[in-house]
């Protein structure tokens, strides 16, 4: 690991000003991927500033019956808060669908959402990887593929997002909350925070610079069932091949693109009555492959209609 | 960088380079050893500890952020004279045999009971909104974090449901 400085801030202001005042500095909460990444001289910050004793880990009612959930609010805490679990059930399953139980208890909210790709060519720095080395190419185009993009992926990149959670936050039409460097707060729907790789993979959001996520606001729940399912190599902790997390009539997919996926066509072709088979059919016919990822394709035309069809039985049955 | 830990119920004070890992204090600074660094990547397990109770794995956080916390090692789970019950079982099921991954796979089958007492879900829980059954399956997936390169799963098993009544 490179040397760095650290300091512990002493609430958000503070760290919002540290991160505009210090040349390439970086949050610190939880820690499980950031030092990972540091350990393996992929992430170099010269100073941190751990954020993960600010007083932001609660989770509270909203005045419209949603819920604002901290973003130092453990993964493990989301879990099994009683009020995720009875009203957003889809949000408990994809948090406990990922990592392991110690990471879980460590990884926050805010730093979920902001966890890096598990790309092979990511992690080896003695391979090209535009994300890690802009400029140096990509790895995966022609390489060991079968876990990249089948969505939204570039010439430059075809990594995928690794989060469970978010994937089940874009299917609840969550709002991510922030403070900016210069120390005002903004919203906005969290669908729009990641980026799709385009020219620049190694910009993975659209936060400035020092810009630091405070909360994730949820709505109140949507009627109509919530599942999420996850396809992957083993029985546990392991990343993904492709999930989906149905929320009401929204449908987001993970491990299929740079960001969590919402699936709009296959929505917008289940509201016109389609049948699911035939939804996600429209939603795919928009992917592409890059030669061993193209059995994910015929996955997640399996796995959608298989969660359409659980949701719907919930739905009825509440 | 200085920064006190209390470590099985005694505070250490420690002058560190920021860039020491939680499980490096442990063992580098402390001496206390019988914490594991299998990957060093938060996959196996081996280095995990309490933190306020709670298992984390402690390659994967920096001894500075623990500034003022309560560390338990497998050193303070229980004394030679006096094992603690989780100890006791995986001696009597026999659930090692090189035993480099069992003070993780104590120290988190302690912390996993933890979490089962306050009725946190895993995957394998199907009604998120009733009380929690220790099932086989729910124990296997609740203990992934841990890998046993012996392949002691059978008899982890049966030790940590053997602990689980005991501490009941």
């Amino acid at each position: 690991m490179r040397p760095f400085t650290y300091e512990r801030a002493a609430d958000a202001q503070a760290a919002v000003k540290a991160a505009a005042d210090t040349p390439n500095a970086k949050f610190l909460a939880g820690g499980t991927n950031l030092l990972d990444l540091m350990k393996l001289e992929i992430e170099h910050p010269a100073h941190l500033i751990d954020v993960g004793r600010l007083p932001l880990a609660g989770l509270e009612e909203t005045a419209d019956g949603g819920l604002r959930i901290g973003a130092m609010a453990t993964n493990s805490h989301v879990a099994a808060d009683a009020r995720v679990r009875a009203r957003y059930p889809v949000l408990t399953q994809a948090i406990v669908a990922g990592g392991s139980g110690q990471l879980r208890n460590k990884a926050t909210t805010g730093g979920n959402l902001l966890q890096r790709t598990r790309c092979a060519y990511f992690y080896d720095t003695t391979k090209p990887c535009n994300k890690r080395a802009p400029g140096s190419g990509c790895g995966a185009l022609e390489g060991l593929n079968r876990n990249s993009a089948i969505f939204g992926a570039s010439h430059a990149c075809i990594a995928t997002h690794p989060s469970d959670m978010a994937v089940a936050l874009v299917a609840l039409d969550a709002t991510v909350e922030t403070l900016s460097p210069s120390g005002s707060a903004r919203s906005f729907p969290l669908m729009e925070l990641h980026r799709l790789p385009g020219e620049t993979p190694q910009v993975e959001t659209h936060l400035v610079p020092g810009e630091l996520i405070t909360a994730v606001v949820l709505p109140p729940p949507p009627k109509g069932g919530q599942v999420y399912r996850k396809v992957r190599d083993r029985a546990s902790y392991a990343a993904g091949l492709a999930s989906v997390a149905v929320a009401g009539g929204r449908i987001a997919l993970g491990a299929v693109a740079h960001k969590p996926w919402r699936a709009a066509d296959a929505e917008a072709a289940l509201a016109a009555g389609a049948s699911p088979a035939e939804a996600i059919g429209r939603e795919l016919a928009g992917a592409s492959e890059n030669g061993r990822n193209g059995f994910k394709i015929n996955l997640v035309r399996r796995l959608v209609p298989a969660a359409i069809a659980q949701a719907g039985e919930q739905g009825r049955g509440a | 960088m200085k920064t006190t830990i209390t470590v099985n119920g005694e505070a250490r004070a420690l002058d560190l380079d920021p860039r020491t890992t939680l499980l490096d204090a442990l063992r580098e600074h402390l001496k206390l050893t019988g914490s594991k660094k299998g990957c060093d990547h938060g996959q196996c397990g081996a280095c995990t500890v309490l933190v306020n109770g709670v298992r984390i794995n402690s390659c994967l956080s920096l001894a500075v952020m623990h500034d003022g916390d309560q560390v338990t090692t497998i050193e303070g789970v229980g004394t030679v004279e006096k094992l603690h019950p989780m100890q006791v079982a995986f001696l009597t099921e026999d659930a090692f045999q090189c035993g480099y991954c069992t003070p993780g796979q104590i120290c988190s089958a302690i912390g996993m009971l933890s979490e089962v007492a306050e009725n946190w879900p895993s995957q394998e829980t199907t009604d998120l909104t009733g009380k929690i059954t220790l099932t086989d399956d729910e124990l296997r997936e609740r203990m992934s974090g841990n890998i046993c390169r012996c392949s002691a799963y059978p008899q982890i098993v049966a030790a940590i449901k053997s602990a689980a009544g005991e501490m009941a």
